[in-house]
């Protein structure tokens, strides 16, 4: 009986395999084509409708939760308010309104592919994000197989855009943060012994850390490196190794909610050496938490207040105007680079879709190669990876007192 | 001399997170030792109860929000245990831990929802959160403290059990469940206040713990109750002072190898730990040896 | 539980599943792949796998194991490393902060299987201490073991081998699912289908042989079972062994469908919701599992998302905004523990020869069932 059953379950398969043979051999070329079928497309024939505008939709693919969602949030407060400004697009001269279509991927790089999966679904001719390089390695692939492009926003990390055509970015990248940071500490600084801790896994501060290493060391300097494991909130004994053996400072470019809890015990435990961090940290969350305290954190960022005084303005009365707005801004209306950033991310994929005459992927993917734009942030253009064409970082620190951002310098690497 | 200058800071915050782990570890030995049940949400009340602290300071003082977190958290112990635990006493015991999962998830996705998703800066306890220097080493107040309130609690609870009436209920039901139903003992009353006690200690554990470690997600949980589990199961489950030795040799451990450089195995550690114990002494080191009933 | 069958049953439940292949086939020529229809498809068979494996044990064997994520990882890993064309181990695309010692690569379908073996080794190496242990113990303990086995595949010092902590990607994933001998594509979501049928028919077989009533034997009163002369330890081994291989074939199945893998995403939160399946689904039956993964699956990535958008808010009330869809789903996953311990199918397994039979009784109407496997 079992024979049998073996036997015909067996040949069931083989017949099943047999009917998706003769399935694929008529359409062969299914999947590629699948990205077309998105329903804005089916608009674009249909003429002029009366009253109602066409509809584009724009993805916004950030994380609301988890380790980075406080920055994710400030990121997609940028889009959002590029939006309110700017609702409608010209294409061919047909107007769109613009929609966006906001997925939470959770900060983590198992939910991402499918948060990915469900931009995809809801036909979404770019996207954009994410803050964290983790979600944007891990949800790439799902956009690169459906053919969307997407610009990336703050994901510094360079597997982001390697070996993926549909990926690009309008931020720097990790070796030249971190080889600016390096720069940053041995130069300015006069420091010779780094203690480096990243998250265990995570691939925005375990690359910072790694170029970070690479640029001090081949500076002259030592570095010590550790890692902590998700879910870690006591960084005692992280502080008290990098005091035992006599680090002259503390790199750790981690996500702002483990920032919040080391700048606390750093604070308890009377650590004197600055704290050096990438772009994460530029976040009020770490204002917040360093107000008062005995604290001296020095960032790398993308945007310094006042650099564009309308946007900031502008930026601030949205902001204020709203409490669901504020409450994401971390309760006050500071302004992080990533909300600049989020804001011209969302005119260089306007630009875009302009450039490309169409709001189908594939086109608007084309036209991106080229796509230029000035932003608040500096003029953006990709290179043949698909990444930013940057050169500066501006170096700030955190003044506990006025619990504001102080601008020190503009850095690049020559 | 040089050896433990050196390495003052991680025994201090050992002996500190040990603490708080040995409040939440109580917990679950009771829970475990009464109804046979792996509670799984008891980290997760831990928890609730310091997101409770955080909202509740921002409408109250201090003063009056520290007995409000303990009240809350007594009442969502009770309201747990009754809700989700009471109506599947008689179910095979897979059933009430799964509910006790289902509970946990449940606790987790609420605060995400509540939160936002953020993590919540808990607010600073007066005195407590004062930094002090001893002997070279600069820490909070509280990881000073914490081991002298657990220790005085843990003293108080096990005078409480062996003296009180009820306490000697406890003992009872958790030597025979049946049996001392049948002697009269209204066993809801015991579990409820099994509950009670142990989200008592949880909420306590939880101001400790977040002074230290100021930031609340919704995760905050998990980890440290997973290890207040196996802190218990080391010390032997249903043993209150074997729940106590366990969770400061884990804490202990546990900082001591992130000093020495295995952060990776910070975590695997604890696990690792317990499965020694578990193969070579079952019971744990202060365990009774249970008889099993055929 | 151990009636017998007859040729009629395994005829209609055969023609069942043929019936839901060609209906997969027909929904990828019809529906853009891009739809969200076929993520749920795909990662619901896939969690109908790991489902399945863990019923085996805790359903069938009555071994409260809780070490599932563990096993998947074991799997996902070995898929992607074996799998990882030499030139990309090679370049510095992926090992970045290593080098891959990893020097070959293999097929799709050998890796998948050796995938399975590696983690039937751990489960064999992990088995001969822990499956000593009772109920709760065990069920902390394989927690334990796959929280360390998790530890261990994020160590930098074995980093050439598993790229530490880092993401892996670039292996064979679905999109390079050709038919054989050809480079035609498969279809990606029925050859998932295909994959997990073909384990869940072979764990069905195991569960009706010889071998499948001892472990219920175990599972029914350890005792009796032993003093029956079944070799108690023999039994749970082989069950926890035979378990853990399918867990590894879905972590494998998992890496294809997500591209990307990486073991931070192994936790026991993974192993808690593959559990919640089984309990939804009923302990103790395969169909049940399967109805359960699906329907779990669809509620949290699709049904509930609207719950999700705060533009659905009715009279101004402010509930729905991110996050409310979890809770919601919590709760009804609540409700389904508290009201319905048994679950959807209890311990029965869904019959459509039992179901034709009472339809002809009845007014006859066409039925198709998912989970006719």
């Amino acid at each position: 009986m079992k024979k049998i059953l073996s036997l015909i379950l067996v040949l069931v398969l083989v017949l099943a395999c047999a009917a998706g043979f003769s399935g694929c051999g008529g359409g062969g070329e299914a999947p590629p084509s699948g990205g077309d079928s998105a329903p804005t497309d089916d608009a674009d024939t249909g003429g002029e409708p009366a009253g109602a505008n066409e509809v584009v939709y724009i993805g916004v693919f950030e994380p609301a939760s988890g380790d980075n969602g406080a920055g994710g949030k400030q990121e997609t407060l940028g889009v959002q308010y590029a939006n309110s400004v700017q609702p409608t697009v010209e294409i061919n001269g047909v107007t769109y309104d613009v929609k966006l279509k906001i997925v939470d991927n959770e900060s983590s790089n198992d939910k991402a592919a499918s948060a990915a999966a469900d931009l995809v679904s809801a036909g979404c001719s770019v996207v954009l994000g994410s803050y964290g390089s983790g979600v944007s390695i891990a949800g790439g692939p799902t956009f690169e197989a459906a053919g969307i492009p997407v610009v990336g926003i703050t994901c510094t990390n360079p597997q982001v855009t390697e070996g993926n055509d549909y990926y690009f970015r309008i931020c720097y990248l990790d070796p030249f943060q971190g080889t600016v940071l390096a720069n940053y500490a041995f130069n300015e600084l006069g420091i010779d012994k780094a203690y480096c801790l990243s998250k265990l896994g995570d691939d925005y501060s375990g690359g910072l850390v790694n170029y970070f290493v690479d640029a001090f060391e081949a500076l002259g300097g030592t570095c010590i490196e550790a890692t902590f494991p998700e879910g870690n909130s006591d960084f005692t004994s992280y502080i008290a190794t990098a005091q035992n053996e006599g680090c002259g400072v503390f790199f750790s470019p981690v996500s702002t909610e483990a920032a919040q809890l080391i700048v606390d015990q750093a604070d308890a435990q009377g650590m004197s050496m600055p704290i050096l961090a990438g772009d994460t940290w530029d976040s009020n969350v770490i204002l917040q938490a360093a107000s008062g305290k005995n604290v001296n954190i020095t960032v790398t960022t993308f945007y310094q207040e006042g650099g564009d005084p309308a946007f900031d303005a502008g930026v601030k009365e949205w902001i204020n105007s709203d409490s669901a707005n504020l409450s994401n801004n971390g309760g006050d209306d500071t302004i992080a680079a990533v909300t600049a950033m989020g804001y011209d991310a969302y005119f260089v994929a306007l630009a875009a879709m302009q450039k490309a005459g169409s709001t189908d992927p594939a086109d608007v993917m084309a036209a991106l190669w080229d796509t230029t734009y000035d932003g608040v942030s500096g003029a953006i253009a990709f290179d043949e990876i698909g990444d930013a064409i940057r050169d500066v970082a501006y170096v700030k620190t955190a003044n506990v007192e006025t619990g504001a951002w102080d601008f020190v310098t503009v850095q690049g690497v020559e | 001399m040089e050896f433990l200058t050196a390495n003052l800071p991680y025994i201090l915050a050992g002996i500190s997170v040990g603490g708080q782990y040995a409040l939440i570890a109580i917990g679950y030995t009771m829970v475990y030792g009464i109804l046979r049940l792996i509670n799984f949400a008891h980290g997760d009340v831990f928890m609730v109860a310091g997101l409770v602290m955080v909202y509740l300071t921002t409408v109250f003082p201090m003063w009056l929000s520290i007995p409000m977190v303990l009240v809350i958290t007594v009442l969502l112990g009770f309201a747990i245990e009754r809700a989700a635990y009471k109506p599947l006493r008689n179910a095979p015991r897979m059933s009430i831990m799964i509910s006790a999962i289902g509970v946990s998830y449940l606790l987790q996705n609420c605060a995400l929802y509540f939160t936002g998703g953020l993590a919540k800066v808990y607010p600073q306890i007066p005195w407590i959160s004062k930094t002090v220097t001893i002997g070279g080493a600069t820490t909070k107040m509280v990881t000073l403290i914490t081991p002298v309130i657990a220790i005085v609690l843990i003293v108080v609870l096990v005078i409480f059990i062996k003296k009180t009436k009820i306490g000697m209920a406890m003992r009872a039901v958790s030597k025979d469940f049946e049996t001392s139903q049948l002697m009269g003992i209204k066993i809801n009353a015991v579990i409820s206040a099994t509950f009670i006690i142990g989200s008592l200690l949880a909420a306590v554990g939880s101001m400790l713990y977040f002074s230290n470690y100021a930031s609340v997600v919704p995760t905050s949980g998990a980890m440290p109750g997973l290890k207040c589990f196996v802190a218990a199961v080391f010390g032997g489950i249903g043993s209150i002072p074997g729940a106590v030795i366990g969770a400061f040799i884990i804490g202990i451990c546990e900082n001591l190898i992130k000093g020495v450089g295995w952060t990776t195995f910070s975590d695997a550690f604890t696990f690792a730990l317990l499965i020694v114990i578990l193969l070579v002494k079952p019971t744990g080191l202060f365990g009774e040896k249970a008889t099993d009933k055929v | 539980m151990t009636e017998k069958k007859d040729k009629k049953e395994v005829l209609y439940s055969l023609i069942g599943i043929a019936v839901l292949l060609i209906v997969i086939i027909i929904l990828e020529k019809t529906i853009p792949s891009t739809s969200i229809l076929f993520s749920v498809l795909k990662k619901g068979a896939i969690y109908s796998l790991a489902a399945v494996s863990m019923n085996l044990l805790n359903g069938f064997t009555g071994l409260f194991s809780l070490g599932q994520a563990g096993f998947m990882l074991i799997g996902a890993y070995a898929y992607a490393i074996l799998t990882m064309p030499v030139t990309i181990k090679l370049s510095d695309s992926v090992y970045k902060y290593y080098d891959c010692i990893v020097g070959f690569q293999l097929g799709l379908i050998p890796s998948m299987i050796i995938a399975g073996l590696i983690a039937a080794l751990f489960a064999f190496l992990i088995g001969l201490p822990v499956l000593r242990l009772k109920s709760d113990y065990l069920a902390i303990a394989t927690l334990g073991f796959a929280e360390i086995i998790r530890a261990i595949f994020q160590w930098d010092t074995i980093g050439p081998l598993t790229n530490g902590a880092n993401v892996l990607r670039k292996y064979l994933d679905l999109t390079d699912v050709t038919l054989p001998f050809s480079n035609i594509p498969f279809p990606p979501t029925l050859f998932i289908f295909i994959v997990a049928g073909i384990c869940i028919a072979i764990i069905k077989m195991l569960i009706d042989s010889s071998y499948g009533r001892a472990f219920k034997a175990i599972r029914d009163d350890e005792i009796a079972a032993e003093a029956m002369g079944i070799g108690l330890f023999k039994h749970k081994e082989m069950s926890f062994i035979i378990s853990s291989f399918f867990a590894g074939i879905s972590g494998a199945l998992l890496s294809m469908y997500q591209y990307t893998v990486q073991a931070s995403q192994f936790k026991t939160a993974m192993t808690y919701e593959i559990l919640l399946i089984v309990v939804i689904g009923g302990i103790g039956s395969i169909s049940g599992s399967c109805i359960g993964s699906f329907l779990f699956i669809a509620c949290n990535e699709w049904w509930l998302r609207f719950l999700d958008e705060s533009s659905n808010n009715i009279l101004g009330l402010n509930i729905m905004r991110s996050g409310f869809r979890k809770v919601v789903f919590s709760i009804i996953i609540m409700i389904i523990v508290l009201f319905f311990s048994k679950g959807i199918m209890g311990e029965k397994e869904i019959s459509i020869k039992r179901m034709v039979d009472r339809l002809r009784r009845k007014k006859p109407k066409p039925a198709v069932e998912e989970g006719a496997k």
